[in-house]
């Protein structure tokens, strides 16, 4: 493998500056995405920006009343974040599915977003928070952000420095089905919100996505519509961890709990 | 760049991005920290990073530069007496081939440290990210509830 060169910048702006002037340079957030794909060849990048020191993406805060957490802040803290257990309940439930310790305490909300997988358990859970993408030059609401198979909004060079939830979420409900409850990448995410009616689900379609015929019926409180809706929403195909007919009928009936576990008001 | 290991300073001239698992192996020839799957899988290589669990294979050395860094080498005691818990490992048989031993221990440590009266549930979710394809996990578990303060 070619050597990789490894550049330190001093902060956000250093950052954003040397992602902008270094050709083919990629940040490097808790690696657990890109330190595999590197050492698989999957990706050549000539260069990686080390974002994990830079105090600017760590944190968890109020910032004129909504809750924003940095970037960069591990999956432990926000396991263990009082704020993000009080704003958004569901976003620590997804959290704590992140494969194990090890993988929680490197993991980012940055990382997931960046990597744009499918799979990305938590980002169901951002898509029905409504959740914004604040990046070094502007904010995206998540619902933008997935533009395609692992494409998304981020233009060239731009860093993502914060995800920000304008609202509390405290009425988000999450779940994944995988394999195993640790380590495993999951067959099907669901997250809901009856007010304002969200549907959002991940390892369905080439991108995280909210359903939105499935939202139009749940608008009209109408569960089993939603559920029968779901199925022009979403696009779930047979791969190595599960097969097409299985999610969309494991989507369904766990869009169908979750709802009827959800409060109305 | 300089970090401690096992207590010790070191001062390394390596390019930041080559993994941290690689550099402890072959640069430090610290073999005690074992590759399994190299995808953040399986949790054979892992190793403390101020005082948290991660898998080596995940970093980037060059990540370290400032960090303290414990691996297996560094866990008995002074004077190279086990600690209770490599010590309850053998007398509870909580080691088979003994590849997935090294990562078990690192984060059987951090969890004790993190909460010295864990529950049954709490050990095995804190080792859940270690894979043993030997044991079946029980002696393991036992070995580390002996371990409680």
């Amino acid at each position: 493998m070619p050597e990789v060169t490894y550049l330190q910048p001093r902060d956000v702006a250093d950052a954003v500056r040397l992602c902008r002037d270094t050709p083919d340079a990629k940040p490097l957030a808790g690696g657990t995405d890109l330190m595999v794909m590197l050492h698989a060849g999957t990706v050549r990048p000539r260069a990686v920006v080390n974002l994990w020191s830079l105090s600017e993406l760590k944190g968890i805060r109020h910032v004129d009343g909504a809750l924003e957490i940095g970037a960069a802040e591990p999956y432990t803290g926000i396991i263990g974040s009082a704020l993000v257990g009080e704003h958004c309940p569901a976003l620590v439930a997804a959290s704590r599915t992140i494969g194990a310790a090890q993988i929680q305490n490197r993991g980012t909300l940055g990382g997931n977003l960046a990597n744009a997988s499918p799979a990305g358990d938590t980002l169901p859970v951002l898509l029905a928070a409504d959740a914004v993408v604040v990046t070094d030059r502007r904010a995206i609401p998540v619902a933008d952000f997935f533009w395609g198979y692992r494409k998304t909004a981020l233009g060239p060079g731009e860093l993502i420095v914060a995800v920000r939830f304008p609202a509390a979420a405290r009425g988000v409900r999450f779940r994944k089905v995988g394999t195993r409850a640790a380590q495993a990448i999951s067959k099907v995410v669901v997250a809901v919100s009856r007010e304002p009616a969200r549907v959002a689900l991940g390892s369905v379609a080439e991108v995280p996505l909210r359903a939105r015929s499935a939202e139009a019926a749940l608008r009209r409180g109408d569960v089993e519509g939603a559920v029968a809706a779901l199925a022009s929403d979403i696009r779930p195909i047979d791969d190595v961890r599960s097969t097409a007919e299985y999610r969309m009928t494991v989507a369904q009936n766990v869009l169908r709990d979750l709802l009827d576990a959800s409060p109305r008001r | 760049m300089r970090f401690v290991l096992n207590g010790n300073g070191v001062s390394l001239d390596v390019s930041g991005s080559r993994r941290l698992l690689d550099v402890l192996r072959e640069d430090l020839r610290l073999t005690g920290t074992k590759e399994g799957c190299g995808e953040g899988e399986c949790g054979a290589c892992s190793v403390l990073i101020d005082g948290e669990v991660v898998n080596s294979c995940l970093v980037a050395v060059g990540q370290i530069d400032g960090c303290s860094v414990v691996t297996v080498e560094g866990l008995a005691l002074p004077g190279g007496k086990l600690s209770p818990l490599q010590q309850a490992f053998i007398e509870r048989g909580a080691a088979q081939c003994g590849i997935c031993t090294p990562g078990m221990l690192l984060a059987a440590h951090a969890l004790l440290e993190q909460n010295p009266r864990p529950s049954e549930d709490e050990v095995r979710v804190g080792l859940a990210g270690n894979l043993c394809r030997c044991t079946g996990y029980t002696k393991i578990f036992d070995a580390v509830l002996a371990c409680r303060r």
